[in-house]
C-alpha cells in the first residue's frame, strides 16, 4: 500500500460528492456474479466474477488425509490452498505459492474450520482449491465467498455459509470493497468474513490506519454488504440445483430414435457373474 | 500426479470397443472431442484465451513486458512456457514443484511454438544486447479429462493468436504480435494395436502409448513427442502425422475463427 | 403425464431453517437453540417424527446393509483394500468370502484392479468401514461396464420398491446392479445398454423437480415404440 505522501496530487480516490474513480459511491460493492458447479471432476466447484476479479473455487473431499501423520482421528482437516495464476496481475507472478499465498490460504482454511461440520468425518482432509485468474483486489474475499458455494456444491455439513466483503478508507472516507487502486493508493484496507446467521466474525485483517470509530463504520459497511453477497451465493446454489433438472429432461428428449436395422451384438457374449 | 487403480472392468470395456471400431463416447478413431475456444478471456493479459477440448479445461495466460535478453542471444526475445497442474483440476493433481508430467507438457508445447516460428523471437528485438520483449505463456488447467498436450497447445495458439504487444511501454503504440505460423498439435493413443485420436481420461489411462504431432499450415511437421512405455511402428508413425494434418486443419480453423 | 403436478420442490441451503415443530433433527441437519437447520443442500423430508435433508450432492457414506460395488485397490496376506467411492477405504477379509482363502494366497482370487458386488456390514465411530462379499448373491463382476452417478441420487435410480429399475429393465433387458455407493453395472445388447446408459445419466442429473418418472417411461416409449407394462405410479422423489 502507498504512503500518503505519495499519491499523485491529481488521483482523487473519491470526489467532494462521494464519487469514486469507478463511478460508486462509498457504499456500493462492485458488481458479482456466482455460478455453482462449473467444474466435472471436483466435488464442488464455483465460477466468481467480482468486479474485475474473475476466481476459481473447487473442493475434493471428504478424502482420505495425506500424509497420514496429519490425520485427526477425531474429524476432517480442512486445508485451503489459494494460488494465483501468473497472468492473472499486471505483471507476472511466477508461479508457485509466496509468502502472501501461504497466509492467505491459512486465514482461509481457519475461517471455515469452525462452520463445516468436521466430527462427522474423522481422519480425512475436506481440500479446499482456489485459483485467482484475474486480480483486482479482494481476491481472498472473493476466493473465500466462492469457496463456502463449492463446499456446498460439494454436500460438505455446514451450520451455514461463509460470506466474505473488505472495507477500507480512501481520501479519508471510509468506503466498500476497494477495488486495486483504492487499494493501492488508500490509507486502510480491512477484510473480514462473517457466519451470516450468527454474524460471528471468522476472518478479520487490517493494514493501513483508522481511527476505532472508522474501524466501526468501515465493519458497518462490510457486514451489510455481507448479508447482500448471502443471498447471491444461496441463489446460486438454488439455481444450480433447480436447473439440472430440466437440462437433463430436454437433452435426453433430443436423444435420437434407434434405426430400426438389427444392431449387431458385441463378439464375445458377456460370462455370468461367476464364483459364487 | 499420483497413480490410481484402474478397474480391469473399464480397461476390458475399452479394448471390447475399440476392438470392434468403436469407443466409450461413440466417436471415431480420427475424431477429436468438441473444441470451444473464447480469446481475450484475462483482461490483464497481453494475451489470452480459454479452451475446452470436450471435458479438459484449460486457461492460457500470455503475458509480454520489457525485459534483458539472455546473454547468448543479445537480439533476440525471450519465450517461455510454464504448465500448471493446479490441484483444482484433478483429484490427482498435487500441488509442489511442476511434475515431470507438466515440464513434458511445456516443453512440447514451447518447442511446436518456437521451432516453428510461429512466434519469430527474432522480432521481439527492442534494443540489441539492451531491450527485448519477454514473453510467458503460462498455461493452467481448470478440469483435466485427458489430452493435455493438444488443450494447452490450442490454448496457446490462441492466446498468441489475440496477444497484443504492449509497445506503449516503451512509447510506441501497442499492436498485435505477428504470427508466422498455425502449428496444430494432434494426439493420438495406441490401445489394443489400434490408435484413436484425442484420447479422453479413461482411454489414456489404459493406453500402451502416445503419440503427439504438430504440424503446420503446409502439412510440414513442427513437432513430434512419442510418450508412454509402449512403441510403434514406423508405418503406425506415419499414419499419425497423415491424421495429424487431415484433424489439424479443421482444428485450426477453429482456433483462427474464434 | 398425469395433470395434477405437484408444486416444485423448494432447494434448502446449509444454515436455512427448517420447519421442525414437534419434529426431531434427522440426517442433514442439525440442532441449535432448540431449532433445526439445514446442514447441506437438499430438499426437505419428514417422516417418523424426524425432519431430515435429502442431500443433492456429496460423497457416498457408507451404511451397515449397503450394497456397493467396488473396485481392489491393494492387498495383504489376509485381506483385500476396497475403493468404495467414499472418503474411506473398505477392507475386505478374507474370511468374509465364498472362498477357503490360504494365508498370502489372496491375489489367487482377487487381484488388484478387480471389481465386486459386495455389501457394508459395519461401520465403527471412527468410520471404519467392514465389508463381506460371502452370500451367494455377492461377487467379482466381469464384462459390462460401470457407470457413475452422484451417490443422493441412487434412491431415485432404484425407485419405491425398486419400480424405475424394473421400468428400465422391461424395456432394455439389461442386466443391472445398483451400488449403493453411486456405481452401477449394467451389461446386455449395445441398444439396450445405451438406452440404459441414457436414463441413467437423465436419473442422475435430475433435480428436485417432479416428472422424472414419467420423463424416464416416455424416453423408453419413444425409444422402443412401446408402451410400458410396469406399473405406472405416482412420481417418487426419492423419499427414503
Amino acid at each position: 500500500m502507498e504512503d500518503i505522501e505519495h499519491i499523485p496530487k491529481e488521483l482523487k480516490l473519491i470526489d467532494e460528492k462521494g464519487i469514486r474513480l469507478d463511478g460508486r459511491r462509498f457504499n456500493e460493492l462492485r458488481p458479482i456474479k456466482i455460478e455453482a458447479g462449473v467444474l466435472k471432476k471436483a466435488d464442488g466447484s464455483a465460477y466468481m466474477e467480482w468486479g474485475n476479479n474473475k476466481v476459481l473455487a473447487a473442493v475434493y473431499g471428504p478424502r482420505e488425509a495425506h500424509p497420514r501423520h496429519l490425520q485427526n482421528p477425531a474429524k476432517a482437516l480442512v486445508q485451503c490452498r489459494y494460488n494465483m495464476a501468473p497472468f492473472s496481475v499486471t505483471d507476472r507472478k511466477r508461479p508457485g505459492p509466496d509468502r502472501r499465498s501461504v497466509e492467505i490460504s491459512k486465514v482461509i482454511s481457519e475461517a471455515f474450520a469452525s462452520v463445516v461440520f468436521v466430527e462427522q468425518f474423522p481422519r480425512t482432509s475436506v481440500d479446499i482449491y482456489i485459483e485467482v485468474l484475474q486480480a483486482d483486489a479482494g481476491t481472498r474475499c472473493a476466493g473465500l465467498t466462492a469457496a463456502s458455494v463449492a463446499l456446498a456444491d460439494a454436500g460438505i455439513p455446514m451450520r451455514d455459509l461463509v460470506a466474505s466483503c473488505a472495507s477500507g478508507k480512501i481520501g479519508g472516507v471510509v468506503a466498500l470493497d476497494l477495488n486495486k487502486d483504492e487499494d493501492n493508493f488508500g490509507e486502510a484496507d480491512c477484510p473480514m468474513a462473517i457466519v451470516p446467521r450468527s454474524g460471528e466474525i471468522v476472518l478479520l485483517q487490517m493494514d493501513g490506519h483508522l481511527t476505532a470509530d472508522e474501524f466501526d463504520q468501515a465493519m458497518d459497511l462490510s457486514i451489510n454488504a455481507a448479508k447482500q453477497i448471502y443471498e447471491l451465493q444461496r441463489d446460486a446454489l438454488r439455481r444450480r440445483y433447480a436447473s439440472v433438472a430440466e437440462a437433463a429432461e430436454q437433452e435426453a428428449m433430443r436423444e435420437p430414435a434407434p434405426s430400426e436395422a438389427p444392431r449387431e451384438m458385441p463378439p464375445d457374449l458377456p460370462p455370468e457373474v461367476d464364483d459364487l | 500426479m499420483t497413480a490410481e487403480v484402474i478397474s480391469e472392468l473399464l480397461r476390458e470395456h475399452i479394448n471390447r470397443l475399440i476392438a470392434s471400431g468403436k469407443r466409450a463416447d461413440g466417436r471415431g478413431f480420427d475424431d477429436p472431442r468438441p473444441l470451444t475456444v473464447q480469446k481475450n478471456y484475462i483482461k490483464n493479459a497481453e494475451g489470452s484465451a480459454r479452451v475446452q477440448l470436450g471435458n479438459t479445461d484449460v486457461l492460457v495466460g500470455v503475458k509480454i513486458d520489457v525485459g534483458e535478453p539472455y546473454p547468448d542471444t543479445p537480439n533476440q526475445g525471450v519465450l517461455s512456457t510454464s504448465v500448471e497442474l493446479v490441484p483444482l483440476a484433478s483429484p490427482n493433481f498435487e500441488a509442489g514443484p511442476p511434475s515431470p508430467t507438466a515440464i513434458e507438457i511445456a516443453r512440447v508445447v514451447d518447442r511446436g511454438i518456437r521451432e516453428s516460428k510461429t512466434v519469430n523471437t527474432q522480432k521481439l528485438c527492442i534494443t540489441p544486447k539492451e531491450k527485448v520483449w519477454i514473453m510467458f505463456i503460462d498455461i493452467h488447467a481448470l478440469d483435466y479429462d485427458g489430452n493435455l498436450f493438444d488443450a494447452a497447445s490450442y490454448g496457446a495458439l490462441a492466446a498468441l493468436s489475440c496477444a497484443k504487444v504492449p509497445a506503449s511501454k516503451i512509447g510506441k503504440e501497442d499492436y498485435p504480435l505477428p504470427l508466422e505460423h498455425w502449428p496444430i498439435s494432434v494426439t493420438a493413443a495406441k490401445i489394443g494395436g489400434r490408435i484413436v485420436v484425442d484420447p479422453n481420461l479413461d482411454e489414456e489411462r489404459i493406453a500402451d502409448a502416445r503419440i503427439t504431432v504438430t504440424t503446420d499450415e503446409n502439412g510440414d511437421i513442427r513437432a513430434m513427442q512419442k510418450g508412454l512405455k509402449g512403441s510403434f511402428s514406423l508405418d503406425e508413425v506415419r499414419a499419425a502425422i497423415r491424421t495429424s494434418q487431415k484433424v489439424g486443419k479443421g482444428l485450426r480453423g477453429i482456433i483462427q475463427r474464434a | 403425464m398425469d395433470g395434477s403436478a405437484p408444486a416444485r420442490r423448494e432447494v434448502v441451503i446449509p444454515g436455512d431453517l427448517l420447519n421442525g415443530h414437534g419434529l426431531k433433527p434427522g440426517s442433514g441437519t442439525f440442532n441449535e437453540g432448540g431449532r433445526i437447520y439445514a446442514a447441506r443442500v437438499g430438499i426437505v423430508a419428514e417422516r417418523e417424527g424426524f425432519v431430515s435433508v435429502i442431500p443433492l450432492s456429496g460423497r457416498y457414506v457408507p451404511r451397515p446393509g449397503d450394497v456397493i460395488i467396488g473396485k481392489i485397490t491393494d492387498l495383504g496376506p489376509s485381506h483385500w483394500l476396497v475403493d468404495i467411492n467414499s472418503p474411506y477405504p473398505a477392507p475386505l477379509n478374507a474370511k468374509e468370502t465364498p472362498w477357503m482363502v490360504e494365508f498370502g494366497d489372496t491375489d489367487r482370487y482377487l487381484r488388484v484392479g478387480e471389481v465386486i458386488l459386495a455389501e457394508v456390514v459395519s461401520v465403527d465411530e471412527a468410520m471404519r468401514v467392514q465389508l463381506s462379499m460371502a452370500d451367494r448373491q455377492f461377487g467379482r463382476l466381469t464384462g459390462g461396464q460401470i457407470l457413475g452417478v452422484s451417490p443422493a441420487k441412487v434412491p431415485r435410480l432404484i425407485g419405491r420398491d425398486g419400480s424405475m429399475v424394473a421400468l428400465i429393465r422391461e424395456f432394455t433387458n439389461v442386466r443391472m446392479f445398483v451400488g449403493q455407493n453411486g456405481r452401477i453395472w449394467i451389461d446386455g445388447d449395445p441398444e439396450g445398454v445405451h438406452h440404459a446408459a441414457v436414463v441413467i445419466r437423465m436419473i442422475d442429473e435430475s433435480g428436485p423437480a417432479p416428472g422424472l418418472t414419467d420423463a424416464v417411461r416416455a424416453y423408453l416409449e419413444a425409444a422402443y415404440g412401446r408402451r410400458a407394462t410396469t406399473p405406472a405410479e405416482r412420481d417418487d422423489d426419492g423419499r427414503h
